[in-house]
C-alpha cells in the first residue's frame, strides 16, 4: 500500500490537479472522474484545490464544493495508512456485523468514521460490498475479505502492518 | 509429452475474499515442485459461494470440482491425484452435476464460471457475440421487436418493459443519443451485476452495443459503484480488448456503425442507483433526483434521449438476440417472463447465485437450494429486494417469485436479492436501520425523504426504548402516518419505499415493537 502524504505540499497538489484537469479536458461531465483521479493520487481532495478546479471547468466554487461534499467517497484529508471498511448493511447484519463492529471498535479504541491521531488507521462504515453470500464482509485497502471475525480482522491488520 | 491439464481457480471477488489467490499460488507452486505441467486458468465464479474457492480440473468426462479449498489443502489434493479426478474429502464430482447448479436455468449467466472472463476468444467460443452478429444482420426495428417479444422487464427493480424504453428512444430525433448502464448495485443482498461484470464482462459490452444499434446511439456509459474495484478492473480490460478487436469504436465489425463506451466510477452515493440521480452524477453534478417527466428516454443524459438499463437487463439482451425473443419469453410466468438471477444471501447455509425462471417459491429457494440458515436456527424473516424491500414472515414463504405476486403482498422483487435472518433478528431494530439508511443516503431534494427519514429514525428509537413498558399506540400511529407521507409524497423510490421494510416489519412482527399480535390482528 502506498504511503499517502499526511501533509500536503501545496505546489505539488496544484501540479497534480493541473495534470488531472488537462487529462480530462473536453470530456463531458468530467467532474467526478477528475475528483477521483485527484483523490487516487493525493489520498484526498484538499479544499484548497477547489478554486483551481472550479476555474478550469467554468463552475463556481460553491458548485464544486457541493459535489465534493455530496459524495461519501471524497475526503478532505487522506485516510490512515491502513484503511479498514466494515460493512453495516442488512446481509452482514444478519451474520452478526453489529456485534463484530462493536467488538472491533472496542479492541481498536476507534469508532467508525475515525482515524487514529498518528494516522496509522482509519475505520469506516461501508454499505454493501457485493459479497452478501459470504457475510460479514470487510475491505482492507482494496482487498475484499469475506466471512470475517474479530480475530481474523486483527490478524489481517497486523499482517498488513508487517508487510505493507 | 501430453497436453498440460487445465486447473481452474476463480478470480471473482467473492472467491478472492475467501483466499482464491493464495490457493492459485499454492497450486502453481505445488505443481512446479512435483514437476507437473498444468495450465492454470482464472475463471469466473459459478456462484456457489459456500463452496468457494471452488477449484475445477478439466477431465475427459468433464470438469470436476473440489471445494471449498484452502491453501493448506492443496498438497493433499495433489496427493489424492486431483489432476486425474482423484477422490478427496473436498471432491464434489462433476461440476455440472452439482444439484444446486444442475437445477438452474442459466441464460444470462450461461458462461459465468466456465470461461476466463477476460478472454475474448473464450467468450466467442462459448456463443459470445452471436447476438450482436444477428443484430447487425436484422437491423434496428427487428432488434426492438425481439426485445419486446422476449417480455424482458428492467431487472434493476422497477421492472419496466425494456423493449418499450428502447422503442421510445429509437423514435426520438436527436443529434446524439446515449446508452447508460446502471451498475450502481447498492442493494444489500445483491451481487448479480458484480458477477456479470467480473465473470463475463463481454456480455454486458455486447448487450450495450446491441442497444446502441437498436436506438441509434453512438456513445455509452457504464456507471459503476466505487465499492467494486474488481469489477472496474475487469471492465477496463474487457473494454480495451473490445476496442482492439473492433467490437467497439468507429466501425463495429466492419458494419460502419460506431459505438464508444466509457466507464465511470461512482462515489459512494446509494441514491445514484436511481436513474435520474445517476444521470446527474454522470453529468458531474450532485446526485440529486430529477422530477419526471421528462423521462430519461426523451431527455436523459445531457438532455438527450437515453436508454438507461440495469446490468442484468443489458446482459440478457445477447441471448435474446441469439436465441430469439420467444425462447426467452417461454421461461417464467404471467407477466414475469424469462429468468431472474436470484441472489440468496445473509444467514443461509448455501448462499449463491440462482438463475431460474420466474415462479419458484421462496420456500424452495430457502430450503431446497439454501439448506436453511447458516446458524442452524429457524429462519424468521427474509428481506427481498434490497434495503427498500419488505420483510416477509414464514407464512409468506410460499409466494412465487413473480413481480405481480409480490406487489399483491405489498412487497417487491427488486433486483432479486434475498437476505435471510434467523430467529435472533430484531425487526424493530431493522426498521430503525431502514430509516437510518434512508437518512444517510437521502439526496435531500424532497422533504418527505430528507426530513421524514430522520424523524422516522428518532421515532423508532423511542419505540425501541419504550417497547418493554407496554403498548404505545400514539407512537405507532405516528409512525404509520409518517410512512404514509413518505410513500405518497417522495420524489423517488428511496423515500417512497423506505416504508416497505418499516411497515412490513411492523405488520408481520408487531411483538418486536411492543405491540401484541392480537392487537395487531384486530386493527
Amino acid at each position: 500500500m502506498a504511503t499517502l502524504p499526511q501533509r500536503f505540499d501545496p505546489e505539488q497538489c496544484q501540479a497534480v490537479t493541473r495534470e488531472v484537469l488537462a487529462a480530462h479536458r473536453g470530456e463531458p461531465g468530467a467532474l467526478l472522474p477528475i475528483l477521483h483521479d485527484i483523490q487516487d493520487r493525493l489520498g484526498a481532495v484538499p479544499p484548497e484545490l477547489l478554486p483551481l478546479i472550479a476555474e478550469d471547468l467554468c463552475l463556481s466554487r460553491a458548485e464544486v464544493h457541493g459535489v465534493v461534499s455530496f459524495y461519501h467517497d471524497f475526503r478532505a484529508s487522506p485516510p490512515g495508512r491502513q484503511h479498514l471498511k466494515l460493512c453495516q448493511a442488512e446481509a452482514c447484519q444478519s451474520m452478526g456485523a453489529k456485534a463484530l463492529t462493536a467488538a472491533l471498535q472496542e479492541k481498536l479504541g476507534l469508532q467508525l468514521g475515525e482515524t487514529r491521531a498518528d494516522g496509522s488507521l482509519t475505520l469506516e462504515a461501508v454499505y454493501c460490498l457485493g459479497n452478501c453470500a459470504c457475510a460479514p464482509n470487510a475491505m482492507l485497502g482494496g482487498e475484499l475479505h469475506g466471512r470475517v471475525d474479530l480475530e481474523g480482522l486483527l490478524e489481517l491488520l497486523s499482517e498488513q502492518e508487517a508487510h505493507p | 509429452m501430453s497436453e498440460p491439464i487445465t486447473v481452474y481457480v476463480p478470480r471473482d471477488a467473492s472467491a478472492l475474499s475467501l483466499g482464491a489467490d493464495k490457493v492459485a499460488r499454492a497450486i502453481a507452486a505445488e505443481a512446479k515442485a512435483r514437476n507437473l505441467e498444468i495450465k492454470l486458468v482464472r475463471n469466473g465464479s459459478r456462484g456457489l459461494f459456500w463452496l468457494e474457492p471452488l477449484v475445477e480440473v478439466a477431465t475427459p468426462a468433464g470438469r470436476v470440482a473440489y471445494g471449498p479449498v484452502k491453501a493448506k489443502d492443496v498438497a493433499g489434493l495433489f496427493d489424492a491425484g486431483f489432476l486425474d479426478a482423484g477422490e478427496h474429502p473436498l471432491g464434489l464430482g462433476l461440476t455440472e452435476q452439482i444439484d444446486y447448479l444442475k437445477r438452474q436455468q442459466r441464460l444470462t449467466f450461461a458462461r459465468a464460471g466456465i470461461t476466463d472472463p477476460l478472454s475474448l476468444a473464450d467468450y466467442i467460443a462459448h456463443d459470445g457475440y452471436r447476438g450482436l452478429k444477428r443484430a447487425l444482420a436484422i437491423g434496428a426495428e427487428a432488434i426492438i421487436a425481439e426485445v419486446l417479444e422476449s417480455g424482458l422487464r428492467g431487472r434493476g427493480g422497477a421492472a419496466f418493459p425494456t423493449g418499450i424504453k428502447w422503442r421510445t428512444v429509437a423514435g426520438c430525433q436527436a443529434a446524439q443519443k446515449y446508452i447508460v448502464c446502471n451498475a450502481d448495485e447498492g442493494d444489500s443482498g445483491t451481487f448479480s451485476d458484480r458477477m456479470v461484470m467480473e465473470d463475463d464482462p463481454f456480455v454486458l459490452i455486447e448487450g450495450m452495443t446491441i442497444a446502441a444499434l437498436a436506438v441509434g446511439a453512438t456513445e455509452g456509459y457504464i456507471y459503476l459503484r466505487s465499492e467494486y474495484p474488481h469489477a472496474e478492473a475487469a471492465l477496463k480490460a474487457a473494454i480495451a480488448t473490445a476496442y482492439a478487436e473492433g467490437y467497439l469504436g468507429d466501425d463495429i465489425r466492419g458494419s460502419g456503425k460506431a459505438f464508444h463506451l466509457h466507464l465511470r466510477r461512482g462515489a459512494g452515493a446509494y441514491v445514484c442507483g436511481e436513474e435520474t440521480a445517476l444521470l446527474e452524477s454522470l453529468e458531474g453534478k450532485r446526485g440529486t433526483v430529477r422530477p419526471k417527466p421528462p423521462l430519461p428516454a426523451i431527455e436523459g443524459l445531457f438532455g438527450m434521449p437515453t436508454v438507461i438499463n440495469n446490468v442484468i437487463s443489458l446482459a440478457s439482451v445477447p441471448v435474446i438476440l441469439d436465441k430469439g425473443g420467444a425462447h426467452y419469453r417461454d421461461f417464467g410466468m404471467g407477466r414475469s417472463l424469462g429468468t431472474l438471477p436470484i441472489q440468496l444471501t445473509g444467514n443461509i447455509a448455501r448462499g449463491g447465485l440462482i438463475e431460474l425462471a420466474f415462479g419458484v417459491t421462496l420456500r424452495e429457494l430457502l430450503y431446497d437450494y439454501g439448506g436453511g440458515s447458516a446458524s442452524g436456527r429457524p429462519i424468521r424473516a427474509v428481506q427481498v429486494g434490497g434495503p427498500l424491500g419488505a420483510y416477509l414472515p414464514e407464512s409468506q414463504f410460499d409466494t412465487p417469485l413473480d413481480y405481480e405476486a409480490f406487489a399483491a403482498l405489498g412487497a417487491v422483487l427488486g433486483h432479486g436479492g434475498i437476505v435471510v435472518f434467523d430467529d435472533r433478528v430484531d425487526l424493530a431494530e431493522m426498521a430503525r436501520y431502514a430509516m437510518q439508511f434512508c437518512a444517510i443516503e437521502s439526496c435531500g431534494k424532497c422533504t418527505p425523504c430528507r426530513i421524514g427519514s430522520t424523524r422516522g429514525e428518532e421515532l423508532l428509537e423511542q419505540i425501541i426504548v419504550a417497547r418493554s413498558e407496554g403498548p404505545q399506540p400514539g407512537r405507532i400511529e405516528l409512525l404509520k402516518s409518517l410512512c404514509d407521507t413518505m410513500l405518497g409524497a417522495s420524489l423517488c423510490a428511496l423515500g417512497g419505499m423506505t416504508p416497505y421494510p418499516v411497515l412490513s416489519a411492523l405488520n408481520h412482527f408487531p411483538e418486536d415493537f411492543g405491540v401484541s399480535k392480537d392487537t395487531a390482528a384486530a386493527r
